[in-house]
């Protein structure tokens, strides 16, 4: 069985001029399948993973999750399935003032009731898991720290052990490892890759660490403007391929375009 | 030769603008509210406030007179406090209803969903008309209903007050960084739970701070309430200036200073604690 397939999609920016971001997709991704995200910043990579956990209505084509398409559920259905994905952005998604034994065990808040959750920040619920889930990411003696005491590496990984409690069955990661160094970026995509075979989940990972992602992962997805370049095993993707993929064309800069009026501004500014 | 190429920023014309705007408006709003401050020195009002001030030098403090304005002051906190946690009770699931930040129908679509949008514009109305009536009316409609005393305060409090609070709680609550919000939701977390996981740890000194400020508010608001027969340290005041005994109104203002210091003090204990 699938855990995803793709026919067609075209997904488009939700704001502004509403440019595709996506072209025509097409891609299957069976149960359990490991998968590497690669190319250039802007590919469209993070929209894919979006778009993947629900979290972004595609605009043309088909999209089936699990079997079934997301968008023609019922919104609390839909909000169902959404907790059998898990979307680790690249981000770490925790506030600051936070301390990391709570935003860890968020990973649980789709199944616990309300009173459960608002108990959780009385005296945390399974303290012991959130500390196995660190300890996994060597962070066992972060628990009851704050989050904005933790290095950019130790949010980073912190967020992932989120992951690790969850109990989806896709885990979606956006570029687990931007602010690691080497050896530990190899260790926390191991541990990654660990969790997916043990629970049986579809990990579809993107990644700038070309090596790594040809080292770790059977199968490569190369994403370039929107599209998808190539799809094979590691074994057929040759340097070239890469090297093509990367091909930078921009050296000279693109036509000046008008400057993009953002749709939020920072605090202090006014328009 | 090289043309040299700006970069001018796109916002700063219509910041500009409307800088000039305000300015523009600042003008009639002086001239409406026919705005003398030359009065204030005016030989005859300097006279009139000199003979009022002398009397405030010494403020009464017979031990009689202590005792009732301590127990008038009780009364004060105690119809502020009850006023502000029933404004509380309304307050705060409000804001839950009508901060768009916890939309699950925007999630993925970056639209709200008709119906719900409906439903939050309504409370957000309903919130408007609460605050916009005066406490100080609402003080004047209950005392009509519930007769002269501290109910009339409490109740006037609580409705003008959870129009307030739970407009600027949303709005608090919005400005905060959304990402840890909007990710919970996109795994699946119900709305509240992403609120209290996502929104809060970053927002809750604001809002405590914000509450105790209002706390304040309802004191200094339940002394112009006694003023139309609301009860407490309020309508103390207003026998007292209309002896014209300076001497009292001097020691209950400076009961509300202590008061208003007081707020001051815990507000910045439980920043400090939660910063």
């Amino acid at each position: 069985m699938a855990t995803y397939r793709l026919r067609g999609l075209t997904v488009r920016h939700l704001t502004g001029t509403r440019a595709p971001a996506l072209h025509a997709l097409d891609l299957t991704v069976r149960t359990g399948e490991q998968v590497a995200l690669i190319g250039p910043s802007g590919a469209g990579k993070t929209t894919l993973l979006a778009t993947l956990a629900c979290a972004h209505r595609p605009a043309e084509g088909e999209l089936e999750i699990f079997g079934q398409d997301p968008w023609q559920l019922g919104q609390a259905e839909r909000h169902r399935l959404r907790a059998r994905l898990f979307l680790a952005p690249q981000a770490p998604p925790l506030p600051p003032r936070q301390r990391v034994v709570t935003a860890v065990l968020a990973a649980r808040l789709p199944h616990w009731s309300l009173w459960r959750a608002l108990a959780s920040l009385v005296r945390p619920q399974d303290p012991d898991a959130a500390h196995a889930a660190l300890a996994r990411f060597s962070l066992g003696d972060k628990l009851y720290a704050r989050v904005d005491r933790l290095s950019g590496g130790e949010r980073q990984r912190c967020g992932l052990a989120r992951l690790l409690l969850s109990d989806a069955k896709a885990l979606l990661v956006d570029e687990p490892i931007s602010a690691l160094d080497p050896a530990l970026a190899r260790h926390t995509l191991a541990t990654l890759r660990q969790e997916a075979t043990e629970r049986n989940a579809t990990l579809v990972c993107s990644l700038h660490q070309v090596d790594l992602a040809r080292e770790q992962f059977a199968r490569l997805i190369g994403l370039r403007d929107g599209r998808i370049v190539f799809d094979a095993p590691r074994e057929q993707v040759s340097d070239a391929m890469i090297a093509e993929l990367y091909a930078n064309e921009q050296v000279e800069s693109r036509p000046a375009a008008v400057h993009d009026t953002p749709d939020q501004i920072a605090v202090g500014a006014c328009f | 030769m090289t043309t040299a190429v700006h970069h001018p920023d796109p916002a700063w014309r219509a910041r500009l603008t409307w800088a000039a705007v305000f300015i523009a408006l600042l003008y009639p709003m002086l001239a409406a509210s026919e705005f003398k401050p030359w009065l204030l020195f005016d030989a005859q009002s300097l006279r009139a406030a000199g003979m009022f001030l002398r009397d405030f030098l010494v403020p009464a403090h017979s031990t009689e007179f202590l005792a009732m304005v301590l127990r008038e002051t009780w009364q004060t906190v105690a119809i502020a406090t009850a006023g502000l946690t029933l404004a509380l009770l309304a307050a705060i699931p409000a804001t839950f209803v009508i901060s768009e930040r916890l939309s699950i129908s925007r999630l993925g679509t970056g639209r709200v969903h008709p119906f719900a949008a409906i439903v939050r514009q309504a409370l957000r109305w309903v919130l408007m008309v609460l605050r916009s009536v005066p406490e100080l009316v609402w003080a004047l409609l209950f005392v009509r209903i519930v007769g002269l005393g501290p109910t009339a305060g409490v109740l006037a409090i609580a409705l003008s007050y959870s129009g307030m609070l739970a407009k600027v709680y949303a709005e608090i609550l919005e400005s905060s960084d959304a990402h840890a919000t909007d990710v919970l939701l996109a795994n699946g977390s119900g709305r509240l739970p992403a609120l209290l996981y996502g929104a809060l740890p970053d927002s809750s000194a604001e809002l405590v701070s914000y509450t105790v400020y209002r706390w304040e508010c309802a004191i200094r608001g339940s002394a112009v309430m006694g003023f139309v027969g609301a009860g407490g340290l309020g309508q103390r005041l207003d026998e007292s200036t209309k002896m014209m005994a300076g001497g009292e109104v001097a020691t209950m203002l400076i009961v509300f200073v202590l008061l208003v210091a007081l707020a001051d003090l815990v507000s910045r204990f439980l920043r400090r604690r939660l910063g």
